[in-house]
């Protein structure tokens, strides 16, 4: 072995490496953005949960009392209900993540000490359920320190605080994020690589037959894998469906179509398909980490939520936890959908546009 | 066809410039309709280039293209069905067979169903393929690339077929069986576009154009084009043919001089009795030689044509 042979080779890699000018902007740019963002990004702490209050007593003291828990900073009010029924539907669609409902009765019960408010949350998030019961510590007045907590704690969809019934939903997203994204990201640059592709764009096939001619048969890829998670985690963790099978499947499909065409977007910017493999991994993490999969959205700083609203994963998660865990239909989410279909119809005009037939 | 050109490529002024390199410069261009064209020059010359644009492939920096009547770039889509592209490097997929490559070309060109099986039992029995239907392209050997690359180029039975080095990774044999095909197609009516490094395949054209960095330093019939350099051609046999070389490097008018086995093919700048000089030239240097004229060929005419410019700055 000389020292001289591992130079050369080492000078031709520094070379040849600089000269990538896309790996040179991964290698700076992977770090630094992505320490910035989830620096910032992740706090297991959960403030400001969308909640609201139905209150049935209206009285000084109840008033005072909603005052109070919101001055907490760990509910804000996103919406009003009188029934504990409404604020039930809130819950199901996904608007809220707690409820208040303080009864009728309320002066009533808490003079003779019993449980006077109900904490209505929405369990499937077990870091939710914990900040839920932060609210529940608050005394009310007149309180005796020793006495029984008066106000109670009912989570809902995932009364045992299982994780995996959380995750399990999500890991469909996730790896349908994954592999959807990089299937289609090689999809153009292959052919280019390749040398295909100077046959096919002297051909009738027009950029639009070619793109979608492309994204379908990884719907049915994507359709596999998602209905292995499923009967995987109903099989071994006992993950329920509460929604239908069918919206399952729906929302399945607007995340496949929504990658694949992000990764045909991905897949016309790339010279290489280590460029593009590069890209595709660029995305991926803070779609794993800013979707709500691993930590929850309510705790992430407002720009970063705005950033995570960008991401299709973000939506998807939503949509599959409200259909698997609360039953809430597609319809019911409508808007999750309609930025996933957006998303979809915004990445897929782009790939057509940018994809010319012509090699200058 | 009524109204149609007789020409089937008339290019005029073309230029393409890549940044600061101007790859095809002002190349003026006339194909005649079922003729086998060939575009002669060395590796960087413009030939793939100016075959991309006269396809639609590359926008042109400056000039107009004619191409079966359409206005290229602007109308290469309605071009496309009408026209066949081999390109350079082997471009059909290597991961499927024989068959499914020319069936799915068949079908994106736009092939009725009732045709597309027809046409792909013709060509694979045509283009010697049909015992090999079943094998992945990738495990074929280059002639059999290439005898699968024109059938796919042909799959829609196009007007005009452009060929982009189509035998520069083939052996004699093979490009020999490749130019027959070539010839069966212009039979036809096929009007064919051809690039090539090799002299002997330039030979066989129909018309051809010389390209040397970028421009279109000759054009003609192969006979015309050696016709024109009737006399300006000779053989020296010497006995010390390095030396000769040497001295015969020296003398005014000689543009270049070839060894080829024993002999010196020298080739003359077109100013009067060479033969007289060059034999006075050696004597003078005392090399005892004796020279003749010899017929010129089409090396000869694209040497001449390359070398021209060098001469001319150097004047």
């Amino acid at each position: 072995m000389k020292l001289q042979q591992i130079f050369a080779v080492m000078w031709k890699e520094l070379r040849q490496m600089a000269r990538d000018r896309m790996t040179v902007a991964m290698m700076i740019g992977i770090p630094s953005m992505q320490l910035l963002l989830f620096g910032y990004a992740i706090n297991p702490d959960v403030r400001h949960l969308p909640a609201a209050v139905a209150d049935m007593a209206n009285t000084a003291g109840s008033r005072a009392l909603v005052q109070d828990m919101f001055a907490t900073d760990i509910v804000r009010s996103v919406a009003g209900a009188r029934t504990p029924q409404e604020l039930q539907a809130l819950l199901q669609a996904g608007q809220i993540r707690i409820g208040i409902l303080i009864p009728a009765d309320y002066e009533r019960r808490r003079l003779d000490g019993r449980e006077a408010v109900q904490v209505i949350v929405d369990g499937s998030d077990t870091s939710v359920q914990a900040s839920a019961r932060q609210l529940a510590q608050m005394p009310l007045e007149g309180q005796r320190v020793a006495g029984p907590a008066q106000i109670s704690v009912l989570p809902l969809y995932n009364p045992r605080r299982i994780a995996a019934i959380n995750v399990v939903p999500g890991l469909i997203g996730v790896i349908l994020t994954m592999t959807m994204v990089m299937f289609t990201a090689m999809a153009i640059v292959r052919e280019r690589e390749r040398g295909n592709l100077e046959l096919l764009i002297t051909t009738p096939v027009t950029s639009a037959e070619l793109m979608i001619g492309k994204v379908l048969p990884y719907i049915a890829a994507g359709l596999v894998q998602a209905t292995l998670v499923l009967v995987l985690g109903a099989w071994l963790f006992q993950v329920p469906v509460h929604g239908t099978l069918w919206d399952v499947y729906a929302a399945s499909v607007l995340l496949i179509v929504a990658n694949l065409s992000l990764g045909l977007l991905v897949s016309t910017m790339a010279k290489t398909q280590f460029q593009s493999m590069q890209m595709a991994f660029f995305l991926f993490l803070p779609s794993i980490m800013l979707s709500g999969f691993m930590f929850p959205f309510d705790g992430m700083p407002k720009v970063v939520q705005w950033l995570a609203e960008v991401l299709p994963l973000t939506h998807f998660i939503r949509l599959i936890r409200g259909v698997m865990l609360r039953g809430a239909g597609l319809l019911e989410l409508w808007p999750d959908a309609l930025a996933l279909a957006g998303f979809s119809v915004a990445m897929m005009t782009l790939a057509i546009l940018r994809f010319h037939k012509r090699l200058d | 066809m009524v109204g149609e050109p007789a020409d089937a490529i008339h290019a005029r002024g073309l230029s393409k410039r890549f940044g600061g390199l101007l790859a095809v410069d002002q190349v003026d261009l006339r194909v005649p309709r079922a003729c086998v064209y060939g575009f002669l020059g060395p590796n960087g010359s413009g030939k793939s280039t100016t075959i991309r644009m006269l396809c639609g492939l590359l926008t042109p920096s400056a000039g107009q293209i004619d191409v079966l009547g359409l206005r290229i770039p602007e109308q290469a889509e309605a071009l496309r069905r009408r026209i066949g592209y081999m390109t350079q490097k082997f471009s059909l997929y290597e991961d499927l067979s024989v068959r499914e490559n020319l069936e799915f070309l068949a079908t994106v060109q736009g092939l009725p169903r009732a045709l597309r099986r027809q046409r792909v039992e013709t060509l694979l029995h045509t283009y010697d393929l049909a015992d090999r239907a079943g094998q992945l392209a990738g495990t074929m050997s280059g002639g059999q690339k290439q005898r699968l690359a024109l059938a796919g180029a042909v799959v829609h039975q196009p007007e005009l077929l452009f060929l982009d080095e189509p035998t520069s990774a083939v052996d004699p044999e093979s490009r020999r069986g490749f130019w027959e095909k070539l010839f069966d197609l212009a039979d036809a009516g096929t009007t064919i576009l051809v690039s090539t490094h090799y002299m002997d395949e330039a030979e066989r054209c129909h018309r051809i154009a010389i390209l040397d960095r970028g421009r279109l330093v000759a054009d003609g019939t192969p006979t015309a084009l050696t016709a024109g350099l009737q006399g300006r051609t000779l053989g020296v046999q010497a006995q010390e043919p390095r030396r000769a070389q040497t001295a015969l490097h020296a003398v005014a008018g000689v543009l270049s001089v070839a060894q080829i086995g024993n002999e010196l093919r020298v080739l003359c700048m077109d100013d009067g009795d060479a033969g007289t000089r060059v034999a006075r030239a050696l004597q003078a240097q005392g090399i005892s030689a004796t020279v003749s004229a010899i017929a010129p060929n089409l090396e000869d005419v694209f040497v001449s044509a390359t070398q021209h410019r060098v001469v001319e700055v150097a004047a």
